[in-house]
């Protein structure tokens, strides 16, 4: 009696506007686009609302009234919640009627959606404490049990250092060299672990979803609820979960409103309810019901993006490595400035979505990905964002 | 085949272009006779020249090296000087027209099933040898007057271009960016347009023109920074944006030299804007090189820089990344259509210019990345490809 357990990603970055060489030295402001352009953070926030956050909110919010038994579960990053605030609070107000149904479960993330733990625990911790504090805030809930680090980036390690946390579940992603012959459907135990549990996302299934729903060339176009629950039921008997992690823009801004995705979604909770053994469940219920199956070891760090399912798209080439190295170089600088705004924009530059730009890898495959990089070219992400940490260098001297 | 230069005689890419070209075609197992205009020297190729002026008749030859890139006026000048015996053909125009004339007797003298003829200096032959032969021609444009004059094109040369794609069978454009021109300043139909992009000979040795010794690598040792401009010093080619780039350039960072390899019929008025804004100890004059010499600049720069305003294709592009410098180029540019891996700018954003050149010159591991990336982008342009292309219009024709 498989459970669906949905998990939705809900996250904008501050993208960085093009700070050119000459900039350097006016102290900023660097995330203030105000152009037409897909920098302008502001524009790209409220076009997603529309398209996106609020009719899906708002469909959620009729599924859940109608079928109790339906219930989702999110992480919403720091850096989307600031933005929210800032330019649609009318977002944050149905995201916060959403969790008051108490059929909604956030998670646990990094404020500033960062690499930080393969850099500095101590800026790791620092991110983790600042976003439970933003949800007490914002949702009034206490820290949430279950952990999702960015981008689904995991290994042992991890695991272990939220565990130490008091987590007492983590997210990653259900890696074919990392399962093997086993199973993404039941819930798994990282090795060297005590209590924690691991839930791992289908990525199968979600993709169909998230990424195949409106490919034509795709053998099993369309996607109707009806078939997907049935490919749901044929895992009875043979799993306890079913890990449906995505990216929450999947509906209607990566897949449009006219491809009929909110439609899907809409029946779907009635489809896989005609099943008496299927029902709903979210991250901590589900390890709080299942017992561990077996260990999971995962030496290497994966991730849930690209074929890869590895740190390529963040660390592949010398230019990332090049940012990263030179931006945690100066963490000691700045926390010793005790400059808040120096702070805040060192952390705003931690995020990952910044290096995801400078991938040159995808950047041969033309149009696919142009999609996701708003700048003109891998390389200008680069020269941009390393133009405003000479600005930050230059801050942090004068500041003494 | 009919061409005007061929390299080591050449003063620009076409010569480059047509010889990579006619090589792949021949080795595509194409049969092809290379027509060019008089005996220009000796050439080792695998495929046999025809020299339009050895034809039995006595015609004084002309030193008419740079013909494919000056006008007609200019031309007059050059000519002025030389005095050859029994003139015949006083001006550049005269010798494309008989070009065109003596072509008529090679197009007797052969067999064949396709005239190639490239730019428009050998449209007139290649058209006389259709109107002999009655096989199909193909228009091979490199570049067109548009191009070479920034909008001021040269009536007598815009008419001749004009008659040789409007009366060829089929047209090859080296990029989508020439295509473009034809479409919308000579009227031509876009399917009858194939564009096939220009290739670069990687059988020549790079590794082997080792940089020993060179004054410009001294200096590199100083710790200066090296960006150059490989091209003709002439309008079309932007060369007055990459100065003003260079002085934004040095308002931020001293120790940049900025080399200006070529000829051309600007080159005296660069050498007066360098002086003007007081950048003239930064800004180097080389002249035109090749062989080792250029390959020696090419490896010793630390980025190549293409500013053009309107550049068909642009090979030394491609040949900069074969040696390990990065390039960053003009948006109107053929080469920008193949090179992804490079940083591209509009040749008029001099601050752009100047912004992303400081951004290469700060930065090894962007510059690395460029040249690593740039490369393959490079490699991928095949003249055995091209001459694939090149092939299927053929077989369209026949």
């Amino acid at each position: 009696m498989p459970s669906i357990c949905f998990y939705f990603q809900v996250h904008q970055p501050l993208r960085i506007k093009k700070y050119r060489y000459f900039d350097i030295g006016k102290k900023g402001p660097y995330f203030d686009d105000n152009s037409d352009s897909n920098l302008n953070n502001q524009k790209i926030l409220q076009k997603v609302a529309q398209k996106s956050y609020l009719p899906a909110n708002r469909l959620l919010f009729e599924l859940i009234k109608e079928y109790p038994k339906f219930k989702v579960s999110f992480s919403l990053s720091g850096l989307a919640i600031e933005q929210f605030e800032k330019y649609s609070p009318e977002t944050l107000e149905s995201f916060q009627k959403l969790v008051d149904t108490k059929r909604v479960e956030l998670l646990s993330e990094t404020y500033y959606h960062s690499l930080s733990f393969i850099y500095s625990k101590d800026e790791f911790k620092s991110q983790i404490d600042l976003h439970a504090e933003k949800l007490k805030n914002v949702f009034g809930i206490k820290r949430p049990a279950v952990f999702r680090n960015t981008e689904l980036i995991y290994n042992n390690d991890l695991a272990k250092y939220i565990e130490g946390l008091g987590y007492k579940g983590i997210l990653a992603e259900g890696a074919d060299h990392v399962l093997g012959w086993r199973s993404p459907n039941f819930v798994y135990r990282p090795v060297n672990t005590k209590k924690i549990k691991l839930l791992l996302k289908n990525y199968k299934l979600s993709d169909d979803i998230a990424f195949r729903f409106s490919e034509r060339s795709w053998c099993e176009y369309p996607l109707t609820a009806e078939k997907f629950a049935a490919w749901v039921n044929a895992i009875n008997g043979n799993g306890q979960i079913v890990n449906l992690f995505m990216d929450y823009e999947t509906f209607g801004e990566h897949q449009w409103e006219d491809t009929g995705i909110f439609n899907f979604l809409r029946a779907l909770p009635r489809e896989i309810l005609k099943h008496p053994d299927n029902d709903f469940t979210t991250p901590f219920e589900a390890i709080k019901k299942y017992e561990a199956v077996g260990e999971i070891d995962v030496p290497y760090y994966i991730s849930w993006a690209d074929v890869e399912r590895d740190l390529s798209a963040w660390i592949g080439n010398s230019m990332q490595a090049d940012a990263l190295s030179k931006l945690y170089e100066i963490k000691d600088k700045v926390y010793k400035s005790k400059n808040n705004e120096i702070k805040k924009d060192w952390q705003r530059l931690t995020t990952s979505d910044h290096f995801y730009y400078m991938c040159v890898k995808w950047f041969q495959d033309g149009d696919v990905h142009a999609y996701f990089n708003p700048y003109d070219s891998p390389y200008d992400a680069f020269r941009y964002y390393m133009n405003v940490l000479a600005d930050l260098e230059l801050r942090l001297k004068e500041n003494g | 085949m009919f061409g005007w230069e061929y390299p080591p005689h050449n003063s620009g890419g076409l010569g480059v272009a047509c010889q990579g070209l006619a090589r792949a075609l021949v080795a595509q197992n194409v049969e092809l006779v290379f027509v060019l205009p008089k005996k220009l020297g000796v050439f080792s190729e695998p495929f046999r020249f025809r020299f339009a002026d050895v034809a039995g008749f006595k015609i004084a030859e002309v030193n008419s090296l740079l013909v494919p890139y000056i006008t007609s006026e200019k031309y007059k000048v050059l000519i002025n000087g030389v005095l050859p015996e029994g003139q015949y053909g006083a001006t550049l125009f005269d010798e494309v027209r008989r070009y065109a004339f003596l072509a008529k007797y090679i197009a007797e003298s052969e067999t064949f099933d396709i005239i190639h003829a490239h730019d428009w200096l050998s449209f007139g032959a290649g058209i006389v040898a259709r109107k002999i032969s009655g096989k199909p021609l193909v228009a091979h444009v490199h570049a067109t007057e548009i191009d070479r004059t920034a909008g001021k094109p040269n009536e007598f040369i815009y008419r001749e271009e004009k008659f040789g794609v409007i009366t060829a069978d089929r047209i090859i454009a080296v990029s989508n960016f020439t295509k473009n021109v034809l479409v919308d300043s000579y009227g031509i139909k876009p399917d009858k347009i194939s564009v096939i992009h220009n290739g670069i000979s990687t059988s020549d040795n790079m590794d082997s023109y080792r940089v020993d010794n060179n004054g410009i690598l001294k200096l590199k040792r100083l710790g200066y920074k090296i960006v150059i401009f490989v091209g003709r010093i002439t309008i079309m080619k932007g060369p007055d944006y990459f100065l003003y780039a260079a002085k934004k350039v040095l308002d931020f960072e001293k120790k940049v030299l900025f080399v200006m390899v070529g000829s051309g019929d600007m080159e005296g008025a660069m050498m007066n804007k360098a002086a003007e804004l007081g950048i003239s100890n930064k800004v180097l004059f080389p002249g035109f090189l090749r062989g080792k010499e250029l390959a020696s600049v090419y490896q010793t720069a630390d980025l190549f820089v293409m500013p053009s305003v309107a550049e068909p294709f642009g090979l030394t592009s491609l040949e900069s990344l074969l040696y390990g410098t990065p390039v960053l180029i003009s948006k109107t540019s053929g080469a920008s259509e193949v090179l992804r891996n490079s940083l591209k700018t509009d040749f008029w954003d001099v601050d752009d210019m100047a912004d992303k050149i400081l951004s290469v010159i700060k930065h090894k591991s962007l510059h690395n990345e460029l040249v690593v990336n740039g490369r393959r982008d490079a490699y991928s342009c095949s003249w055995t490809s091209a001459a694939q292309k090149c092939l299927a219009v053929y077989n369209q024709l026949i």
